[in-house]
């Protein structure tokens, strides 16, 4: 305590910036500006992403059998369905449930256009998601030629959770074959798919004729309480051929985002958006110091030439960055909340505050108010204690 | 610093400034000018001098070289015992600690209150408290005569009074050396002669000595020695 009053020292740092108080709010509206936008384009990145797994994170599993030739949602292969039950043979595992899954062609009833939808086809009588009310619905679909439909599809489906909810009998044909909407469910468009609906396998092979007798896309495995899925996973992975790929359901996940990341251009538009607010940034900053320096130029020599150390002054430069970073920060971070809330609910994009995407902008801003401030001391080298009598 | 020459007995014996044959030039090849000859100056402590001479004549450069401002090109200038020929840039840095300067524009740092600005001297102080050294900053305030000003910003005060705040953070820094260069030329005459009174008698009671650049003859008879400058060379009068 006695050493931080020895060490106390008039806030000059601050002072030069707080008495300048239309320079400051500049400075500060633009890091913000530059903050906001690292933001809204690293939200962006990051919930498309997250939107390709929409329907992935609703299944109630907690491994996950998949084929290896299976790249991503868009193109499920087959894999033999005996898997599934040779997994039950490990004592860990309490259940499974086998899952159709492909895009088919479903004709808007209104306009009659067809788009493709994602449709999963499973036994009813199987727990699919980890919704409770699904198993409700899908008693309805014990009769063939039901499906569930998502009432959170895009609207270029059709006016069906409209139709439904008035009370009509809304009929249509799904790869040429006629179904009819006995429930609706809630569960978003992902990024490869618009819309989705849910079939018992007796309608799915229906649908879809030619489907090898046996093979499935996805194997859901549930785990007894307690059990560690990765342990399960690897000994699973010894015990079955090599015919099909074991994932946990966080692995899932991973799978099919990295498949957007890798094939598609998103990562890299959104990463360079980001980086445009980061130089946006870095130039405003720069801007605002370098002319702070230039103009207490005479005021820094005469401190020089009262015996303060050029580092010291330094120093100084350096705090008016830090005071930039955390006092631009906290702008940027609320804006960016209310922008993220706007976003989820104009776009229904999962665009959420995650504590890292808070860090990493920080640290961004941080590197941008410093990197900016050692540009900028190099002016004050031009500060000559002897130039000032 | 120079520990062995701050007790009074060292100080006594040796003087506060000691130049000999200092020559300087500034530029450089064909352009090179020389604009101090072989000056040769003493100042013992406390002693207050005055330096005078038409502009351009090199009084402003002795002033850089005795304040360690500027590296010693020829000749020999010791400070409190300390030589500047060859002095690094944080010897010189150190050395300024202890030596006060007032320019000819006040140069007080706009965004700082008179209190503050003051205390940026006694900032320079080691081993006090931020308390300390802002008490002592209002005392010095107060000792110019600004007492009720503590709060103002130099936006606010008018010229003489900013001249003695700038007084003030010279003195607050406790230097044993003063260096003015025409404190009095952005001053009307009564303020001008009290600003250079109140130099006098502070100087006098801090012992400390004083080498002022002036072209005000109204102030001339504060000096206890006038020295006159020329052409690079000084021709003493007093």
């Amino acid at each position: 305590m006695n050493q931080f009053w020895r060490s106390r020292r008039i806030p000059l740092a601050w002072l030069l910036l707080a008495r300048q108080p239309m320079r400051l709010g500049v400075a500060l509206a633009g890091i913000a500006f530059a903050g906001i936008l690292m933001f809204m384009q690293l939200g962006f990145r990051d919930g498309l992403f997250e939107a390709s797994v929409t329907v992935h994170k609703l299944f109630d599993a907690d491994l996950v059998l998949m084929s290896p030739r299976t790249m991503s949602s868009i193109g499920m292969a087959g894999f033999p369905r005996r898997r599934l039950v040779q997994a039950m043979a490990d004592p860990e595992v309490s259940g499974t449930t086998p899952v159709h899954w492909n895009l088919l062609l479903w004709r808007n009833p209104q306009t009659r256009n067809t788009r493709s939808i994602l449709t999963l086809g499973f036994d009813p009588t199987d727990p699919l998601f980890t919704d409770p009310t699904l198993t409700e619905k899908a008693k309805a679909l014990t009769q063939k030629g039901r499906v569930l439909f998502d009432d959170r599809s895009r609207p270029e489906f059709g006016p069906i959770a409209e139709w439904f909810k008035q009370g009509k009998v809304v009929e249509t044909e799904v790869a040429g074959k006629r179904v009819r909407v006995a429930e609706l469910v809630s569960l978003g468009p992902s990024f490869g798919a618009d819309g989705n609906m849910l079939t018992s396998r007796e309608t799915f092979l229906q649908l879809m004729p030619g489907t090898p007798p046996g093979s499935i896309e996805l194997g859901l495995i549930r785990l007894k309480p307690g059990a560690d899925p990765a342990q399960v996973a690897a000994r699973l992975k010894t015990m079955l051929p090599s015919d099909v790929s074991i994932y946990t359901k966080k692995g899932f996940e991973e799978f099919e985002k990295n498949y957007w990341r890798s094939s598609t251009a998103i990562g890299f538009i959104f990463t360079l958006g980001a980086g445009m607010g980061f130089v946006v940034g870095c130039v405003i900053v720069y801007q605002i110091l370098y002319s702070d320096v230039s103009d207490h130029l005479p005021e820094y020599a005469t401190l020089m030439a009262m015996g303060y150390r050029l580092a010291g002054l330094l120093g100084v430069v350096a705090r008016e960055a830090l005071i930039l970073a955390m006092l631009g920060y906290l702008p940027a971070y609320l804006a960016g909340q209310g922008l993220y809330a706007l976003v989820r609910s104009g776009t229904r994009l999962p665009v959420e505050m995650d504590p890292q995407r808070a860090l990493l902008v920080f640290g961004m801003i941080l590197v941008m108010c410093m990197g900016s401030a050692a540009f900028a001391m190099r002016r004050l080298a031009d500060a000559d204690p002897a130039e000032i009598f | 610093m120079v520990a062995a020459v701050s007790s009074p007995s060292a100080r006594a014996s040796s003087a506060t400034v000691a130049v000999e044959g200092l020559s300087h030039w500034y530029g450089h090849a064909a352009m090179r000018r020389q604009v101090l000859q072989g000056v040769d100056l003493t100042i013992t402590p406390g002693e207050v001098v005055l330096l005078t001479g038409p502009s351009g004549c090199g009084k402003t450069t002795l002033l850089t070289l005795v304040g360690a401002l500027r590296s010693v090109q020829q000749g020999s200038v010791r400070v409190f015992g300390q030589e500047l020929h060859g002095a690094g840039r944080d010897v010189r840095q150190r050395l300024r600690r202890s030596i006060g300067m007032i320019f000819q524009g006040h140069n007080l740092l706009r965004c700082l209150t008179a209190e503050q600005n003051v205390q940026m001297g006694s900032d320079l102080l080691e081993g006090l408290s931020y308390r300390a050294r802002r008490d002592q900053a209002r005392q010095w305030l107060r000792a110019v005569g600004l007492g009720d000003e503590l709060g103002k910003l130099p936006h606010d005060l008018s010229g003489g009074q900013k001249q003695r705040v700038a007084i003030a953070r010279a003195l607050a820094a406790r230097p044993r050396l003063l260096l003015a260069d025409e404190p009095t030329a952005a001053l009307d005459s009564r303020t001008g002669r009290e600003v250079v009174d109140l130099l006098q008698s502070l100087a006098r009671e801090q012992g400390c000595g004083v080498l002022m650049v002036t072209h005000d003859p109204r102030i001339l008879d504060v000096a206890d020695r006038l020295v006159r400058m020329e052409d690079g060379r000084l021709m003493q009068d007093g």
